[in-house]
């Protein structure tokens, strides 16, 4: 956006550290409002991660809108047919493929639990880093 | 299916200041939609539930005593963990509504402005005031969490946030306003032809008409009336005044004034003074002047009506009045709950109609988007739903 811009709400927090004429449309349209920001749940950063989770999801909808459309729009010009997407049904080794694919996939999204497992499951390997540290300068 | 899904946004019309969307932003503002539906019509009713199952039960069991106002059901609503999560998705809500809007207007501002400046060629429907003072009570605070709120411009002839809010009522709402988000205006237009279908008005006013959602209806509805929208917001009044051109309503003007020192209007010169949504965004004493300066325009036997969400009174239970007091803290309307704290039939007698001739009705959106719907259950979202408190009355003939 090249027009110069003016008033309270201008980027001006960035605006000292940033080059406001090339970003400035990007970072404006996220500014903060006026008054402090109330958290709901008793650790901020939880609430932190919940707004980015939920921006993630916003755009996982965008992309599946979109998927939507490209689908009807190449099936209203004759390239392919919504039914098949429906009937197909893979064989053997594309099912192989498409099912690892989900595995990994959950994997990604639940690594977090995954790993709060193994910590019940092997408590040898819970020492604290700075105990380690101190035992490796000892090694 | 009893699941009730919100209109598309591309249902919304596009008239000719409208900002233009991309594919994935009109995806963006679906999804936020649906999921403000999702969170007010299958997350927000466990706040009741939580509430009555254990959030009392508990505060009653240690204090052998119930809730003395909402401000102490409030701090123990706080610790429950359903409120806390329905609380923290609300606001996220509203941040990413914001940003998404902003997104799309900024990066086509500078269109968007000389689009109105050619709508406005020629054009006698807007005045604008280079001195203009903009009332404390709005530079205060960003309304509705919209950085820059009403009045801010970020260059000459900038419409960016009337644009931005114009496009996104439409989330916040769920779609429940219509096609041009027009439905309280509509609401009581019908509402006041039916009620007086002898009423005639010449000149009416529309105090804090914004863009001029809720006033192009009154326009619409009485042709032969000149409708006079006042606001203290240039990027709102700009953009209003380019939008009723598009949409051919030519009997309104969109006139840069505060509420609360309308020295450009005569004495007793509008036969009716409306405001839709505006008082909760005034302040504790501003509300005050601007009644008496309806009092003043008004004629005497004139038509005083103001849509609002309903006052907090004795009936409402404590709970309800907490969960409406939100929007007043965590979406940034903070004059809300004390505004709702006062008593209509006071502020009517200061606008000069006396007591007994106060009146209150409910009513409700009129909505193109949703004919089916009209009359249907509408899940009670405090301060969110499309259906309103409007009070008010008839001036005294005589002074």
């Amino acid at each position: 956006m090249k027009t110069e811009l003016s008033g309270s709400h201008a980027g001006a927090s960035i605006s000292e550290t940033s080059p406001v004429d090339t970003m400035n449309d990007i970072v404006m349209a996220g500014n903060k409002s006026k008054g402090g920001r109330p958290y709901f749940l008793e650790d901020p950063a939880v609430e932190r991660v919940l707004n980015i989770s939920m921006a993630i999801a916003a755009d996982l909808a965008v992309l599946h809108e979109r998927l939507d459309t490209i689908e009807r729009l190449l099936e209203a010009r004759g390239h392919l047919s919504r039914k098949d997407i429906e009937a197909f049904v893979p064989d053997d080794s594309v099912a192989e493929e498409r099912q690892t694919w989900h595995a990994r996939f959950s994997a990604r999204i639940l690594r977090i639990i995954q790993q709060e497992v193994e910590a019940v499951a092997k408590p040898e390997n819970n020492v604290p880093m700075r105990t380690i540290a101190d035992e490796i300068n000892e090694m | 299916m009893s699941y009730q899904l919100p209109p598309v946004w591309t249902k919304l019309q596009q008239h000719a200041v409208f900002p233009e969307f991309n594919h994935d932003e009109r995806a963006r503002y679906n999804f936020l939609a649906n999921l403000n539906r999702y969170v007010s019509t299958v997350i927000a009713p466990g706040n009741k539930l939580a509430y009555d199952r254990r959030v009392e039960p508990n505060f009653v069991k240690e204090h052998d005593r119930s809730f003395k106002d909402r401000f102490e059901l409030g701090e123990a609503m706080k610790q429950d963990s359903i409120y806390q999560m329905w609380a923290a998705l609300r606001r996220s809500t509203m941040e990413m509504r914001q940003q998404n809007g902003r997104a799309v207007v900024l990066r086509q501002a500078e269109q968007l402005a000389s689009k109105v400046a050619e709508l406005l060629k020629g054009n006698d429907s807007l005045q604008l005031k280079d001195d203009f003072m903009v009332p404390p009570y709005l530079t205060h605070v960003d309304n509705h969490l919209m950085p820059g709120s009403y009045h801010t411009e970020y260059f000459s002839g900038d419409v960016s946030n009337a644009a931005n809010y114009d496009s996104g009522l439409f989330v916040t709402s769920g779609g429940m306003l219509g096609s041009l988000t027009d439905g309280g205006g509509r609401a009581i237009a019908a509402w006041v032809k039916e009620t007086y279908p002898n009423f005639h008005p010449k000149r009416i006013m529309d105090v804090g008409c914004g863009l001029g959602h809720n006033t192009l209806p009154i326009a619409q509805a009485f042709p032969n009336a000149v409708v006079i929208g006042i606001d203290a917001g240039t990027p709102m009044l700009r953009y209003g005044a380019a939008r009723a051109h598009s949409l051919g309503v030519h009997n309104v003007k969109f006139i840069q004034a505060d509420a609360a020192d309308m020295k450009e209007f005569t004495d007793e010169s509008f036969d009716w003074v409306q405001t839709t949504m505006f008082l909760h965004e005034t302040g504790g004493k501003s509300i005050h002047a601007i009644f008496n300066e309806i009092k003043r325009i008004l004629k005497n036997g004139g038509l005083n009506l103001h849509i609002e969400q309903p006052q907090y009174t004795s009936d409402m239970s404590m709970y309800e009045q907490f969960m409406r007091d939100w929007d007043a803290y965590y979406n940034a309307e903070p004059f809300w709950g004390h505004m709702h704290d006062l008593a209509p039939v006071d502020l009517m007698e200061e606008a000069g109609v006396p007591r007994d001739k106060f009146m209150q009705v409910g009513v409700k959106a009129i909505n193109d988007l949703d004919k089916n719907k009209r009359d249907g259950k509408v899940t009670e979202d405090y301060g969110r739903s499309p259906i309103w408190n409007v009070f008010g009355g008839w001036k005294s003939a005589t002074n």
